[in-house]
This record gives C-alpha cells, sequence and structure tokens, in this order.
C-alpha cells in the first residue's frame, strides 16, 4: 500500500489537511519549548559556542526525518512525488540566509522559537513576532525591485543526490556521519564553556 | 536592576537535546507523510501580517504582487501554515505552562535594559521577516524540512544562516552578558 497526502491528493487547503497542520503544529511547539528553546539565551547560546542546544536538536531532527523518508521510500511504502519538494534558487536562499542568520542572532528568535517564547510569556519574542512582520511587508513592497532577484539562480528541484551524483541512502549516510561529527564537537565546546564559567 | 537567574529554581530541567530532535524528527516525517509537506513558521506570521495589511489597506494589498495571489478567492489565513503556527503557540504554551517555564518578563543579560533587549529584538525581527520572504521559510520550513528532503537551496540556506549569525553574534551580543 502506498501512503497517499493531502498534497499528493491537492487536498492541502481541505479543513481536515487545516485539522492535522494545527495538531502538528502542537506536537512541534511542544518539542521547541522542551528542548528550551522558548529562552532567547539558550537559542542564541550555539553562536558564543557556550550551548549547542540548537545544532545537537535540528541536526537530531534532520536525520531522523531524511532516514524515516528514505525508509519509507525504499519499502515501497511512499512515493516522493507525495511529499512537496522545495524548489532551489540558490542566489535569494543564499543572501536570505546570510540576512536571515544576522536577524536571528540579533533578535533572539527565529520565527518558530518566537511562536513558543510568546506562548511562554517573552514580551521580546512578541516584539520579534510584530517585527517579523512588518519585514515580510516590506519584502513585499519592495518585490517590484526583488522579482528579478528572487529567480536568480532558479534550478527547479535541485536536491543532493543528483547534484553530487550520489545514491540518497549514501547522501543521508554522509549527513547523519556529519551529524555525529557536530554532536563530538558540540560536548566538547560545552565542556569547554562549563570548565571556563567554574574556573 | 539586573534581570532575575532564568530559568526560575522551581521549573522543570530541559528535555536532553538529542531526545528532543528526535522527537521533532518524527513531527516532521509525521508532516511528510500526512499532510505531504514539512513544517514551517515564517509563512504563517507573513501571512497574518498581510491580512492585518489588508484590514488597512485593501486594494494596496490585493494589487501587491507578491501579496495579492494570497487573496485570490480565499484568505490568507486559510493556509496550513497558518493552521500550524496556531498550534506551535498552544503546544508551545501549555509545555511552558506544564513545565512551569511560562513567566511574562524580557529575557536579558544584567547590563541592558528591557527597553533596550526590545530594540534588539525588533531589528532582528525586521530583518529575520524580511529574510524569510527573501528565501522562501526559515528554520522550520527551509533548514528543517527542506535539510530533510536533501534540498540544495535549503542546506545552502542553513550555512549561509549560522555564516550570517556567528558574523554578527559578537556586535550584539551586549545583550546577554
Amino acid at each position: 500500500m502506498i501512503l497517499s497526502t493531502f498534497f499528493g491528493a491537492d487536498l492541502l487547503g481541505s479543513a481536515s489537511a487545516l485539522v492535522v497542520a494545527g495538531l502538528l503544529g502542537v506536537a512541534f511547539g511542544v518539542f521547541l519549548e522542551q528542548a528550551g528553546f522558548g529562552s532567547s539565551r539558550r537559542l542564541t547560546g550555539i553562536f558564543y559556542l557556550q550551548d549547542m542546544a540548537v545544532l545537537k536538536v535540528m541536526m537530531s531532527a534532520i536525520v531522523t526525518a531524511a532516514v524515516g523518508l528514505r525508509v519509507l521510500v525504499a519499502a515501497g511504502l511512499l512515493d516522493l512525488s507525495q511529499v512537496h519538494q522545495l524548489e532551489t534558487v540558490l542566489a535569494p536562499q543564499v543572501v536570505g540566509g546570510l540576512l536571515f542568520g544576522v536577524g536571528f542572532v540579533t533578535g533572539g528568535w527565529c520565527p518558530g522559537t518566537a511562536l513558543v517564547g510568546a506562548a511562554s510569556g517573552r514580551a521580546d519574542a512578541l516584539a520579534f513576532l510584530a517585527a517579523a512582520g512588518l519585514g515580510s511587508l516590506g519584502f513585499a513592497a519592495a518585490w517590484p525591485a526583488l522579482s528579478s532577484f528572487a529567480r536568480e539562480g532558479a534550478c527547479g528541484v535541485c536536491a543532493l543526490p543528483e547534484t553530487l551524483g550520489m545514491p540518497a541512502g549514501l547522501v543521508v549516510a554522509a549527513v547523519a556521519a556529519m551529524a555525529l561529527g557536530a554532536f563530538v564537537l558540540s560536548e566538547r565546546l560545552e565542556a569547554r564553556a562549563r570548565a571556563r564559567a567554574s574556573s | 536592576m539586573n534581570a532575575p537567574p532564568l530559568p526560575a529554581p522551581r521549573s522543570a530541567p530541559y528535555l536532553n537535546p538529542y531526545v528532543a530532535g528526535i522527537g521533532l524528527g518524527l513531527t516532521l516525517l509525521t508532516a511528510f507523510v500526512t499532510l505531504g509537506a514539512g513544517l514551517g513558521a515564517s509563512g504563517a506570521i507573513a501571512r497574518g501580517a498581510a491580512a492585518a495589511a489588508h484590514a488597512v489597506a485593501p486594494a494596496a494589498v490585493e494589487g501587491n504582487g507578491y501579496l495579492g495571489p494570497w487573496f485570490q478567492g480565499t484568505s490568507p489565513l486559510a493556509h496550513y501554515l497558518v493552521w500550524m503556527a496556531v498550534g506551535v503557540f498552544a503546544g508551545g504554551g501549555l509545555s511552558a505552562l506544564l513545565a512551569r517555564r511560562a513567566r511574562v518578563h524580557v529575557e536579558r543579560g544584567p547590563r541592558v535594559s528591557a527597553r533596550g533587549r526590545l530594540v534588539y529584538a525588533v531589528v532582528g525581527g525586521l530583518l529575520a521577516g524580511f529574510a524569510s520572504r527573501m528565501a522562501g521559510g526559515c528554520t522550520s520550513g527551509q533548514a528543517l524540512t527542506g535539510g530533510a528532503l536533501l534540498s540544495d537551496g535549503s542546506w545552502a540556506f542553513t550555512m549561509a544562516t549560522f555564516a550570517g549569525g556567528f558574523a554578527a553574534a559578537p556586535l550584539v551580543r551586549r545583550q546577554w552578558r
């Protein structure tokens, strides 16, 4: 039996899909909060090599989902055409990423964690969210000037297995190996930060 | 006046980050096999802002090349990402309450005023909101979702985000120490 998704059935806008999305959001919010991401200090700790929770949580999540996805595909349970694939548009994604990183470390939040922070009573998270809404409108206002840049480096659905000429399983294994390396490094950095704090 | 230490002594300890990450990954995987789409957050914020702007200046918003399509025959709020964001708020709030971490305050270091910290939050929010529209997503929709889908552009976004964050970090550290 092949799993069928709301996206695959062109029903992502249906009432049932909205309810499922809401429930998934609850789980998303619980895990973010339990990870400690209702705290800006903890979130931005990675940029000062003090608290590496962001890297550990992100890489664990990516590897878990990527392995699960490829296992379901390999087992013949899921066809990747059932999952919306993100398009690569290199220039705006690199420039947007750089700006986003500056915004993240300056504001102390990213959009998802700011929702959790606001729900935890952080007034700074609420300020970040309101400003992020304004920033989005600013982008829309600048759209006439930015619309051609927003397509710069467009390559369609480009994914690492094709780009690197490697089987998807091998790419996922490489990502998992990279994650393990990042975990070892993170634990060492945190041990060093603790030693410095206590000395 | 120094900010009170966080987390408050009575609050529950955080979940092990690897366990939290696996839970987050399973949530993302469930989204892939049910919705057929990953997680996201910045899209909902943009849609909320667009709906608010539409209440004030409907013609301008509907005539905008970027926002206009969100209003064609529908509301920008009737979108799975908006409902997901409502869920994140509810789940995050519930978890914070149960862990006794919910408290109204401005988290900050001892050398910055609450107002000063809010200025950092607003400047960062403006940048992050703008940048997430440019990149087509944020840490959720690009880094996590696109990362798991092995998208070239999402991995480029993630690397660029860390580069930008590390580059700017020394300039904004005053708010924490």
